[in-house]
This record gives structure tokens, sequence and C-alpha cells, in this order.
């Protein structure tokens, strides 16, 4: 055999899209929310998108260079976990507390189940959650933007207003009212969507079928529609925590059906639970949920159905 | 969208790289000597009927269908056979193989005269000593595929050519459209069928308009545009592109009044039916980066792939690493040089070590795109994990045996994961019901 052929199965080319390339997308996504929050809040954002995503980025490489498992670092999923769970805090968080979550949301929610692909909720959610838990006084710490005046809002966070129907819209829109730094600025998170929309990193189908349901639902109840789409972490989880490809529905049926059971279940907290934010919670049940829901939403073969002869 | 929410079916938006659409085929001259498999076709393999020393003639019969699921091989020179051979298939198949030198003088044999044909019974005859296979790639008999069970009532062509650089069906459009419409024509005629569907995808505007023009006097004949989206021309896809219907799992496309047939195999029994020269010859379509010129290529069925790369010529400086037969898509990889060109050939892809290397595999990040492409509307992703604890109780669950590995999976997977090939591992498992 002089001529040695390589041979391999079909097929013999393979698309654009890498795995590393669809997080990148997300992460210039995130960009106007990590800029926004540094617009709003100040410098001291930066200071810690920059901590929690290099911590993430830090665990995940500590933790499979000790159980001698492959370097994942390239894949750049773990700096979308950092800058995610960052813009879930408040500016004033200190950073060690901003490290355990990074450790939360690496080491136990992601690789200790296996890894990418393998963690049944999103990583950086339930270290949110977590923080909440563990640190509630300053998660929940209002932060009264440095770029607005006295005049400006300056109750807490919004949703535990009174009369969220005399709130200004244009600020809420704009993220100059406190809360966490990144679901504050609905235009940067809208300008993230678009991004992921046009990049095709992710349908529109689950942040869609989500705030549709949440807005329905509040205008039946006679609630302020606006204001509680534009307030708390709603529209910041469902175009980026929410569309999770790990922790979210396979096929259009399994969307619709995720969006909608978020859209209920954040309602459903806003309306009549203790807690003045449903965001997380929401997505944090959908997510274990997901398994039952793809196995119950299968896309209909074409010509199948019928038993195998 | 409603159609959306029962399967995506999305395909792949491969590249076209179809360059040679618009180079005229190219005659090769005689080789020294070819090599006729005995199965190259899907069904029996073939007895000779020829032995060392006989004398051969263009359109001499070598090797006799070996039941009803088989097809006749004809020799495509004259000449005298040299020897029968044992040959190693590209998928490790053992086979027996004519080998026939070429006197070079191209003598027809006195038994190539056009057939008569007056009904069903005599097409399906002259199918069968033309030789005739599928020739988009699938090599079924056409004798078998013109004798359905149930009634059928439209004629599908299939003309897609969704594989990337293959431009072999756009040339049989454009170079003989008579026999295109002749064969059509005689198909519908004898097999009383009313309706014809000529699908073509969209990326081939001057075969839709040529194919438009002849059809206008033509009745029950229509020309069908398809999206250029991969794979157009897999039979059930196509079958519901181009009628709407949808052939039963475990069916057959007559189970839905359908016959499929690739452009260049009615072309072929076209031809037959004005000649009674059997299929003897095939075109290729010459490309990939280590190719000095891309181009298509009339070739003598059973001529060395090696004699074709001399003809063509390689690209100065690259090293010959991966010969696809077929497309990027679905083509099989050869393993031997020197492994004759076979009757369904439509390609060969030569690619140097460059473009032959694929992206390393990373996790499955369940992104779900496999999904969303697969156009049978199955989900490789959960096929994978059934597959990987060996259940085959889900994998009949998951209708893994209605994948046609059509390579859309492995080719939208981000992770660069060959999905393809666990299907086709998954889809071996649940066939045996997970014996060994």
């Amino acid at each position: 055999m002089e001529n040695r052929l390589l041979v391999t199965a079909s097929p013999h080319i393979t698309g654009r899209d890498t795995t590393r390339g669809l997080m990148g997308n997300v992460i210039a996504a995130l960009v106007p929310c990590i800029v926004a929050a540094a617009i709003i809040f100040g410098w001291q954002a930066l200071l810690l998108v920059g901590v929690t995503t290099a911590a993430c980025v830090g665990f995940e490489y500590l933790y499979c260079l000790i159980l001698k498992k492959p370097n994942p670092v390239g894949d750049l999923s773990a700096v979308v976990t950092g800058i995610i769970l960052a813009l879930n805090m408040p500016v004033t968080m200190p950073l060690w507390i901003a490290v355990v979550g990074a450790f939360i949301a690496i080491v136990i929610v992601k690789q200790l189940f296996g890894g990418i692909g393998a963690n049944f909720a999103n990583p950086a959610l339930v270290a949110r959650i977590a923080l909440f838990s563990g640190f509630s006084t300053r998660m929940t710490a209002v932060v009264i933007p440095a770029c607005v005046g006295v005049d400006a809002l300056s109750s807490a966070t919004p949703l535990q207003t009174a009369d969220m129907g005399s709130l200004p819209l244009l600020d809420l829109f704009l993220g100059k009212y406190g809360g966490v730094m990144g679901e504050t600025c609905s235009l940067a998170i809208l300008i993230g969507l678009v991004w992921l929309l046009v990049s095709r990193t992710i349908s529109a189908v689950i942040p869609v079928t989500y705030l549709a349901t949440v807005a329905v639902l509040f205008a039946i109840a006679g609630q302020p529609v606006l204001a509680n789409l534009l307030t708390g972490g709603l529209l910041f989880g469902a175009v980026f925590m929410a569309t999770d490809y790990v922790t979210s529905p396979f096929t259009l049926r399994g969307k619709l059906v995720f969006g909608l059971g978020l859209g209920l279940i954040t309602f459903a907290i806003r309306m009549w639970g203790d807690l003045p934010e449903g965001v997380s919670y929401a997505i944090l049940f959908m997510n274990l949920l997901v398994p039952y829901i793809n196995d119950l939403t299968r896309q209909v073969p074409l010509g199948g159905g019928k038993k195998h002869g | 969208m409603f159609k959306k929410l029962k399967r995506s079916a999305l395909g792949a938006s491969v590249p076209h790289e179809k360059a040679t659409a618009g180079m005229a085929t190219v005659k090769m001259p005689l080789p020294a000597r070819i090599v006729l498999p005995m199965q190259q076709h899907i069904g029996a393999p073939c007895t000779p009927v020829v032995k060392k020393g006989d004398t051969v003639q263009v359109g001499t019969l070598v090797g006799k269908a070996g039941g009803f699921v088989s097809a006749n091989i004809y020799s495509g020179v004259s000449g005298t056979v040299s020897g029968i051979e044992t040959l190693v298939g590209s998928t490790g198949a053992v086979m027996e193989a004519v080998v026939i030198t070429p006197d070079g003088q191209q003598t027809v044999d006195p038994s190539v005269q056009p057939p008569v044909v007056t009904d069903k019974a005599s097409l399906v005859k002259a199918a069968q000593d033309c030789g005739l296979v599928g020739l988009g790639g699938a090599g079924f008999p056409t004798a078998v595929k013109l004798s359905p069970k149930t009634p059928v009532d439209t004629l599908v062509i299939n003309g897609a050519e969704c594989e990337p650089y293959l431009t072999a069906d756009t040339r049989e459009f454009l170079e003989n459209s008579d026999t295109v419409i002749s064969g059509i024509e005689a198909v519908m005629k004898y097999m009383e069928i009313k309706h014809c569907v000529i699908g073509i995808e969209r990326n081939k505007p001057e075969c839709i308009d040529l194919m438009c023009s002849l059809i206008s006097g033509m009745s029950g004949v229509e020309v069908k545009p398809l999206p250029s989206r991969y794979p157009q021309g897999a039979e059930k896809t196509l079958i519901e592109n181009t009628t709407g219907r949808e052939v039963p799992r475990g069916g057959l496309p007559s189970d839905v009044g359908v016959i499929v047939m690739n452009v260049t195999t009615v072309s072929t029994l076209g031809k037959f039916l004005a000649t009674g020269m059997p299929l003897t010859t095939k075109r290729l379509t010459l490309e990939g980066d280590a190719v000095a010129k891309p181009c298509n290529v009339e070739v003598i069925v059973g001529t060395p792939v090696q004699d074709v790369l001399d003809f063509v010529g390689l690209k100065e400086g690259v090293t010959l690493s991966k010969v696809i037969c077929g497309g990027p898509m679905m083509g099989v990889c050869l393993t031997d040089i020197n492994y004759p060109v076979t009757r369904q050939n439509n390609g060969l892809l030569l690619l140097s070590d460059k473009a032959a290397a694929l992206p390393a595999p990373g996790p499955c990040i369940r992104c779900g795109r496999c999904i969303e492409g697969c156009p049978m509307g199955l989900a490789p992703v959960q096929i994978a994990g059934a597959f990987q604890k060996k259940d085959v109780a889900a994998l009949n669950a998951l209708q893994v045996d209605l994948c046609v590995l059509c390579g859309t999976c492995s080719f939208v997977c981000p992770a660069k994961r060959p999905v393809t090939q666990t299907m086709s591992l998954a889809k071996e498992l649940q066939r045996k019901g997970g014996k060994k």
C-alpha cells in the first residue's frame, strides 16, 4: 500500500458553528449589559464581573486538572457562567462572596454533575439562589445607581413598591433603578437578544412565550404589564438564563411548554408569594422538569407513529 | 407554523460548491483494464457468465442477475476476459469481479438492439436488460421498483442533487434532456401513471427553466422547485415535498402510490429504449481540493479509480488523503485507489490531508440542533443516549429505524460529534433487537 487513504464515516464536512463560537456569541450578547452596568453602577461593576468570571474559569481549570480531565476552558462556557453570575449580583457584593458563588456554579452545579452538557440546572442560576439564601442582605442590598440624582427612584426594588403603575417607565427601560447589575437595563438586554437571534444562537421561542405569558397574566389580573416586564430579573432571565441549551427543552413544542410554565410560576410568585421576585425559582423549577418535557414533547417523525413491523 | 409543531425538519444549509455545473462532460479514454464487481446494486450479487479467455464486446452480458432483486452487469468495452478475481469492497464485502482487457476496437455486441416495449411487463424486462439500478447512489434495481405491489399514480423524478459538489445529475438534465423526457414518457405510458413531478433544487435554475419549457406540452407533468436545503433528495423528504404524502414507517414509496426515480436513471432508461445499449458508462463529478481541474467525466463502468485520477490529474504538491465515492454528506470512503468505478457512483471527491481532517469532537451541549435539523423528525441526541445504554426498547420508541443516515445531525453539531455514525450503530442495534 503505497497510497494510504484516510477512511472515516460520513459526513465528511461539518458546519461552521462550534461550541466555542456559540458561547462567544452569548458573551458578545452580554457585553451591552456589562457596559450598562458600568455606566449605571460605576466602575466597580467591571471589577465584580472580572473577578467572578476569572473565578469561574479558574475553578473549571483546577477541577479538571485535579481530576485529570481534559481542559475544557477553551469552550468559553465558564466565561458565560461567570458573566451571568456576576450580573446577578448587586454592585456592592463583597468579592469573596462572588468567588463562593463561582465555586457553587462551576464545581458543585456544573462539574460534579459531569461538566458542560450534563448539568441539571443552570449553574449561574443555582449559585444566585444559593447566594440569596446564604447572604440575603448583601444579595438584596439596594444600590442607588451612581448615575441618577436624588429625585430618582430610590425605593427598594421597584417590585416592592405598592403602586407599580406610577413608576416612570423610561427610567425602568434604561435601568436607572436599584437592583442587581445586569437586570436593570432592559435596553441592553434587548440589544443582547437581538444579537442572539441574528447570530442564530438561540431561538426566540422561549423568551417570547415566557414574556408573553407573564404579560397576558398580569393584564388579566389588572396589574401594570409594562412595569412588570421591565423590572426585576424577568427580562434578563428570559433572555440569558431560560435559554441555556442544556437546561431547556429541545423541540418547538417543548420550548412552548417551558416558556408557558416559566410565565405561570413567575406570575404566581410575584402575585401571591412572599418573595418580590419569582424568576430564579421559576427557571430552576422548569429546569428540573426539562427531561420530562423532552420526553413528552417529541416530534412526530416523518411517516412515524405506527408500530414497526 | 403548525407543521413545525409536528417536526421542524430544518435540514442543513450545506455549502453548494457546484462549480462544475456549467462544465460539459468530458469523455475519458479507454483504460488498460476494467474490473466489474458482481455486486453493484442492492440485492443478490450477480453470477459471472463469462470465463477467462472469453471475448466480449460492448454491451455483452458478463454478470447475470442473481435473483429478482438484482441487476445484470454488462461489459463497457470489447476485449478479452483476463480473469475472475476476488475483490473486497469499500464496505468490507467480499465479491467476485470480472476483469476485462480492452482490445481498443469498442465493437458493439450484435445483441444490442432497441427493445420492443408494449406494456408494463416488457418495460420491466427492458429495465432488467439494461442492467438499470438507482443511479442516485443507492443502486436499487429499477426493474424491482417498476414492479410495485400497490397501485401507483405518481412518478417523482429526483433531480434535487442535494449533495454538495455533485453536478452529474445537473449535467444529465442539460445534456440529455431528450432522453430524460422520453424516459419519463415511457414510464408514465407503460406504468399507466397519470401524474409526474420533477423535483429540482432552486440552486439549479437552468435545469428548472429547461425542464419547464420541455414539459409545457405534456399533460400531467410538473416541475417542482425545491428549497436549496440539504437533504431535499432524500426519498421520503422528496415525496413529502413534491406530493404532500408521508411514506409510513417501514413502508415503501409505492405504499402511498409513488415511484421515485433519479433523473439519470430515468434518462438511462430512455436511452436504452432508443438504442438498446445497456448501462455501461457513468458520468462522475470529479471535485475536491486535491483535483487540479474539477470536471464531469464520462467513465466506463469498471474503470479503476486510479485511472480516473491519472486522467483528471491531481494538484501539484498536494497529498491525496481521502477519496470519497459520492458526495461529502453521504459518500463512502474508498479504502483502495485501484477499486473500480461502479454504476451507482456519481462522483469522486478527492481531498487533501487538510480538507480531510475533521475537527475533534467535544461533549454534547444538548443544543438540540440535531433534532431541529433531522429531516425525518428524529431526536438524535436522545437516540445517542439510548444507544449508550443499549436500550433497544427506547430506540424502538424513538423510531431510530427511520433514520436515512443523511449526515445532517453530524453536520450541524457544534460539538462536532459523529452523531450520524452513532445513529448508524443505533439502527443496527435496534434492527438486531439487541442481539449480537
